[in-house]
């Protein structure tokens, strides 16, 4: 493994949490996700245990799932009837940088997630005016766009797909 | 280094690791702790997780605007501080409180320290008219008086008089919509806030009655967003009064604004819509106005005289503003101008844009010959944006730097004075900085004083208290000791 290294060129990008899911988890199986943890979720990157793989796992009793794709790479979740989904997000330590800043309150997009048109049009609460006001500020807008923390997953919502769009383009920059 | 065969991904990232460091971690200060600063560092350790990194603060507290400059009546919006706060408890993160990078401890200083330094201290001064009348008394920056509301030290004796029924704010971003609502709000629900003591003092006391929110181009073309609009109209003490021909300018455009602005003109429209309660406070919105005086007797603000301005087009953004002979005035006691914020350099060393008031810099790596310098928020790219746009701009100015450490043009084989003598350091300049867990020492008094009053918080809003609380020592009298 020491050899093996330096051919991956020193590249400090390695670190960086998209690379690492392909390096070690996608050419194992499609469904193996990685689940890492950054700083957000305490110390275990430091820890000589790495984050756990919840590969393996299928939901419990109660439990729906719900697929995040982001920057083309897919994440496998939990969560119970009534969980949001940055809850799901948090719940299954998925550290995606920034997302739900303000711990959804409708103050700030960072939760934004696109959803399937068939599911948005499903979503039993339809965006209040505080939600949309936030949409507005954020970055990728589509027509099904929702914030995270005001969708609740239900039996109804079981694998659900919705995308997070990347934040790394600041159009006003 | 305790092998884990079954954990590939550990491994693998530990030998990593220690390839690229070799036992010397990157060493980086952070000028500066408020959202740009603490975006940085989070991303930072993330992607290089034996980084170690100091984070220089002017105030004895963290947090940056995220404790000065939201409002105290968006808590919610403060719900970032858990997470920058479970950084600032990593044992590779410090905290520098006290420090004033400039003058305690200069950019260079910090350079012959630290393998990399990141500036993310933001945008501290005021743009100014440039009109006859602006000093004196009663005009003030709507910064200063958000600085006031909020404990910031050097504002806690503005002091502003408050006994006019009205108030003139020029500018309509949503820093002039933020003070509009503290001005109008009932300080009964202010009172609930972590608003400065002061403030509510002299808020319960305000004659205010009507706000004007004055803008250089049309409805159209408004800066505030509509979340902080939206508040304002949610007032039920509060008329939202806009002049017929600004309605219907609106209405005229309605069709064809983007979504987002879209939803702000309805808003505006509705609200402006509405009967006028002769028993409310009123938020009057005027546009196409250009304060050219401020007209005072004595000293005292009687009114300020705007030059009416007109638009070719005053639906297109980019029409030009194009001033006429007409002028209107504002009788008013208190003028705010809500300009914009501007920053500046802290040392001379640095490289300075005059005209954009930012350091100039490519994706965040500062033009200068020192290497290892960079920048992020609103230092970097001016003073706008929410604290999403500043999030990003931190990852991509940690990326830069991660570029640059890839690229070599770090050397982290380069040895720099230890974490303890950078400490020694400041000490030898009469500065003993105060620590994370001195700062939640001030944290705990600070929520035990709001508690008495019924309030979350009740910020301290002088460095000396701040520094007695966090070093648990009595200033005053270690001062006649001393003595």
């Amino acid at each position: 493994m020491q050899r093996l290294l330096p051919a991956l060129g020193r590249s400090l990008a390695f670190f960086k949490s998209g690379n690492i899911a392909p390096v070690v988890g996608a050419a194992a199986a499609r469904d193996t996700t990685w689940y890492f943890n950054g700083v957000l979720r305490g110390r275990r990157w430091n820890a000589t245990s790495a984050a756990p793989s919840l590969a393996s796992r299928v939901a419990g009793k109660n439990e729906f799932k719900v697929k995040f794709i982001r920057e083309g790479k897919t994440y496998d979740a939990y969560g119970k009837a009534g969980d949001t989904l940055l809850d799901v997000i948090i719940n299954n330590d998925l550290d995606f940088d920034g997302f739900g800043a303000c711990e959804g309150t409708l103050a700030c997009s960072t939760c934004h997630v696109i959803v399937p048109q068939a599911e948005f049009d499903r979503l039993p609460n339809k965006p209040c005016d505080e939600e949309l006001d936030m949409l507005d500020l954020a970055y990728d807008l589509t027509k099904t766009s929702r914030l995270g923390c005001q969708i609740e997953i239900s039996a109804d919502l079981d694998g659900i797909e919705v995308t997070i769009p990347a934040t790394r383009h600041d159009a006003r920059g | 280094m305790r092998l884990q065969p079954a954990r590939p991904l550990s491994l693998l990232r530990r030998f990593y690791s220690s390839e690229i460091s070799r036992g010397n971690p990157l060493r980086v200060a952070i000028v500066g702790s408020g959202p740009a600063g603490f975006y940085s560092a989070q991303y930072l350790i993330k992607n290089l997780h034996d980084a170690q990194v100091d984070m220089f603060e002017k105030y004895p507290v963290p947090f940056g605007l995220v404790r000065f400059g939201v409002a105290p009546d968006h808590p919610e919006v403060k719900n970032v501080i858990h997470s920058f706060t479970t950084t600032a408890k990593l044992e590779n993160f410090r905290f520098l409180g006290g420090v004033c990078v400039g003058t305690t401890i200069t950019v260079p200083e910090l350079l012959a320290r630290y393998h990399a330094v990141i500036l993310a201290y933001g945008a501290g001064k005021d743009k100014f008219l440039g009109i006859p009348g602006e000093s004196g008394a009663n005009v003030m920056s709507a910064r200063e008086i958000v600085g006031w509301y909020n404990g910031l030290p050097e504002d806690a004796a503005l002091n502003p008089d408050l006994s006019s029924p009205t108030a003139v704010i020029i500018g309509q971003g949503n820093v002039a919509v933020d003070v509009a609502r503290i001005l109008l709000t009932p300080p009964d629900l202010l009172a609930k806030t972590d608003i400065t003591q002061h403030a509510l003092a002299a808020l319960r006391k305000s004659r205010i009655r009507n706000v004007y929110l004055v803008g250089r181009r049309g409805p159209a073309q408004v800066a505030f967003t509509v979340r902080e609009f939206r508040e304002l109209t949610k007032l039920t003490n509060v008329n939202t009064v806009f002049s017929h021909s600004d309605l219907d300018t609106i209405r005229t455009g309605l069709g064809n604004f983007p979504r987002h602005r879209k939803r702000l003109m309805e808003l505006a429209l509705s609200s402006g819509e509405r009967p006028i309660k002769a028993d409310s406070k009123n938020c009057h919105l005027k546009f196409m106005l250009s304060p050219r005086k401020i007209v005072k007797a004595d000293g005292v603000i009687h009114a300020v005289n705007f030059t009416v301005n007109r638009m070719e087009d005053p639906l297109d953004p980019h029409s030009a503003v194009i001033p006429t002979d007409d002028i209107l005035t504002v009788k008013c006691g208190l003028v705010l101008r809500s300009i914009g914020y501007e920053a500046e350099p802290v040392d001379k060393s640095l490289p300075f844009d005059k005209s954009k008031h930012l350091i100039p810099n490519d994706q965040g790596r500062v033009e200068s010959p020192a290497k290892g310098l960079y920048c992020s928020g609103w230092i970097k790219r001016g003073p706008v944006g929410v604290i999403l746009t500043t999030m990003n701009d931190a990852y991509e100015t940690v990326d830069s730097l991660l570029d640059d450490l890839k690229a070599g043009l770090i050397n982290v084989e380069e040895r720099k004075p230890s974490r303890e003598a950078v400490v020694e350091f400041l000490r030898s300049r009469q500065c003993d900085p105060v620590t994370f867990p001195e700062w939640e020492a001030i944290d705990a008094e600070e929520m035990k004083r709001g508690e008495a009053v019924g309030k979350p918080r009740e910020k301290l809003v002088d460095v000396r208290d701040m520094i007695s609380v966090a070093k648990k020592v009595d200033l005053d009298l270690a001062h006649e000791e001393a003595l």
